[in-house]
């Protein structure tokens, strides 16, 4: 059997090694210095121009990931909790729309998703010069979302944006790249939270409802004190795999052009050949983005875990 | 909970007391439902005009739905192009191949649902209609012309890479199951460290693996076509998430099983063969139509990659001149197709876990 394996390995390195030396591409990790000579359409904390390495480049498209699978995690969870609670709604209304959204949701591919809701903000959203402002402020066109930030300074005031040129400047601008996969990554995502919510409540012994009414207590107070308590034991481990798969599932941003890591790193590989390096680089941060999130989760798992039962 | 009260209630009391107790039972409830409605009020007219009413059907005027844009939809896309969207470029005289195809597997799938289709019937139906498939799309046979793959595209190409994804990942997935709960370290600790490797990276990592990388990991003068790269991709990824669904199948076989077949003589082989597997993958049938479901939307990737799926051939439809900026209609019939495929599935498999265990209505959670 190791043997086996042994030579399975050793045969497909070898054809690795000729295929390079053929090829004339370099190996090892050396182009992470080289010049990048791509220029990325968002960056955020790190400024970023052509001129920069390839490592630089790297860490601008993994700060993008974690950006925009961190804050969809955050919506998803609020999205799906309401959804989950309006799932187990006594109100038919409720209860009918949330099943349906999470039905739509959960059977319909993300790059479907993400392609339809790109096509809405690009195709069906006014310019900027006539954009729709739901609430004062705030302006939807076909060139992305503004609203307006908290600015820096003292007294601290709120930064509006306002249109100048073809688009707005001032307050905050999120890209239609941007926005249609927040947007897309985070309906999808709830829609798998609300089912857990939902699973997680309905796994509490309907006894545990009968008896803390009957101590007299409200229905909030049963949630908080005696059904949430017991549900996020069943909640919290798959929830965490669902956060997991919204960090995976945020590298289809390459889909829409978002220059998230895996597009930035499909570009490298593109520019330099090494494809090996390449994709190791994408497998290792998504591992310890991985390894990173199901550490936490464990911890706070522990936390809610009975004690002296072993989940 | 809801299920039991509704029931009382439509026993003893009549329409309007449903209607207070469902829709007004308190001030928040009240609330919410007269917000529903008015929301409703608001968005579902002008979408059933923009959907239906004033929609352009008719492919002979695409300049109509220019004129239309914004006021009502452009079906008139999907009617031009739905001989590519389902069939890609196979040869336009053959197209009844492919739609029988189409027809087979959707057969396949209904036949699989039947109870008394199990085990080695199961087996040989598959096998039979697998063989079928193949000579219906390659051709060369009974007098078909041989159609190279190259031109295999559309709705056909999704169910074929899911479909047989699925058949091959399966055997490969008990395999790691087994091998993952194997007494020999070496090969413990590889199916271990291959089932976290694949579920710990996008699928997306895996299809560029088998687009870029596995060319060079190949001797001088052999390649792989891209289609069977991906196909090869798809499959190496559902098998690690097949394994799980399988290994939770086998945990759930109390150890005394084990212990008896072993007390009777039977081999490790013998054991998991006649034995453990026959009861372990009977538990397992609901999730692993959970994972085709997964599976099956997954193959949508594809279209990053470049082969001419559903999602694909609709894509590039798209960027025909007369047809660019239609991408909300298009995209949103691309889901309509997924869904009409999907949500069946996810019934089906509600319907099997309610019958294994009726009674509290705690749903089986889907991973994606």
């Amino acid at each position: 059997m190791a043997v086996t394996v042994g030579i399975a390995a050793w045969y497909f390195i070898s054809n690795a090694v000729e295929n390079l030396l053929t090829r004339r591409i370099a190996s090892g990790f050396g182009f992470l210095t080289r010049e990048a000579g791509f220029e990325i359409g968002e960056t955020t904390i790190l400024a970023y121009d052509a001129a920069d390495t390839y490592l630089k480049s790297l860490a601008v498209g993994l700060l993008n990931t974690l950006r925009v699978a961190a804050l969809a995690i955050v919506f998803s969870t609020l999205l799906g909790v309401l959804m989950g609670f309006s799932r187990l709604s006594l109100n038919w209304l409720l209860a009918k729309i949330a099943a349906g959204y999470v039905e739509v949701m959960r059977n319909v591919p993300l790059v479907v998703q993400l392609f339809f809701w790109y096509a809405v903000i690009t195709e069906s959203l006014p310019a900027p010069a006539e954009a729709l402002s739901p609430v004062p402020g705030v302006f939807l066109s076909n060139r992305g979302f503004a609203f307006p930030i908290l600015a820096a300074g003292t007294p601290i005031k709120l930064d509006y944006p306002v249109l100048s040129g073809f688009n707005f400047s001032g307050g905050a601008l999120l890209s239609p790249e941007f926005a249609a996969l927040l947007l897309g990554l985070t309906l999808y995502t709830a829609a798998f939270i609300a089912e857990i919510v939902r699973a997680g409540i309905l796994s509490v012994d309907r006894g545990q409802f009968e008896a803390a009414y009957s101590l007299g207590l409200n229905q909030p107070q049963v949630m908080r004190l005696v059904i949430l308590p017991q549900a996020l034991r069943v909640i919290v481990p798959p929830i965490s795999s669902q956060y997991l798969n919204c960090t995976k599932n945020s590298s289809l941003a390459v889909a829409i052009g978002y220059p998230d890591l895996v597009s930035i790193a499909n570009t490298t590989i593109n520019q330099t050949g090494q494809a090996i390096e390449g994709i190791a680089i994408i497998m290792i941060v998504y591992l310890t983005i991985s390894l990173a999130i199901s550490g936490f989760m464990n911890w706070y798992n522990r936390r809610f875990a009975l004690r002296g039962i072993k989940p | 909970m809801n299920r039991a009260l509704d029931e009382a209630m439509s026993r003893r009391v009549p329409a309007l007391y449903w209607v207070r107790a469902r829709l007004f039972s308190t001030w928040t409830s009240s609330l919410a439902t007269l917000a529903v409605l008015y929301f409703s009020l608001k968005i579902i007219p002008p979408l059933i005009d923009w959907a239906f009413v004033r929609a352009v059907w008719s492919p002979q005027n695409a300049s109509l739905c220019r004129e239309s844009i914004g006021q009502g939809a452009c079906w008139a896309f999907v009617a031009d192009k739905y001989r590519f969207i389902l069939f890609g470029t196979f040869p336009a005289d053959q197209h009844w191949r492919p739609a029988l195809v189409i027809a087979v597997l959707i057969a396949l799938y209904a036949l699989s649902t039947l109870r008394g289709v199990r085990g080695s019937r199961l087996v040989t139906l598959w096998l039979t209609g697998m063989a079928a498939i193949g000579v219906l799309m390659w051709g060369g046979l009974f007098g078909l012309i041989y159609v190279e793959n190259e031109r295999w595209g559309g709705l056909t190409l999704t169910l074929l890479l899911a479909t047989f994804g699925i058949a091959c990942a399966f055997p490969l997935s008990i395999l790691l199951a087994l091998g993952r709960r194997s007494d020999m370290p070496l090969v413990r600790w590889l199916c271990i460290s291959y089932i976290e490797l694949i579920r710990g990276v996008p699928l997306i990592s895996v299809l560029f693996m088998a687009s870029v990388m596995l060319p060079l990991f190949l001797p001088a003068g052999v390649s792989i076509d891209k289609l069977l790269r991906a196909q090869l991709a798809m499959i190496l990824f559902a098998a690690a998430y097949l394994a799980e669904v399988v290994r939770g199948g086998l945990q759930a076989i109390p150890r005394q099983q084990e212990e008896a077949a072993q007390a009777l003589g039977l081999t490790y082989w013998q054991r998991t063969r006649y034995v453990i597997l026959p009861q372990a993958l009977r538990i397992s049938i609901p999730p692993l139509v959970n994972t085709f479901i997964g599976f099956f939307k997954d193959t949508s990737l594809v279209v990053i990659i470049g082969l001419f799926d559903f999602l694909t051939t609709i894509k590039v439809s798209l960027t025909e001149p007369a047809w660019t900026g239609f991408g909300v209609e298009a995209y949103l019939f691309a889901a309509i197709g997924y869904f009409l495929f999907c949500c069946p599935m996810s019934r089906y498999s509600q319907a099997l876990e309610r019958q294994n265990a009726p009674g509290r209505g705690v749903p089986m959670l889907r991973e994606n």
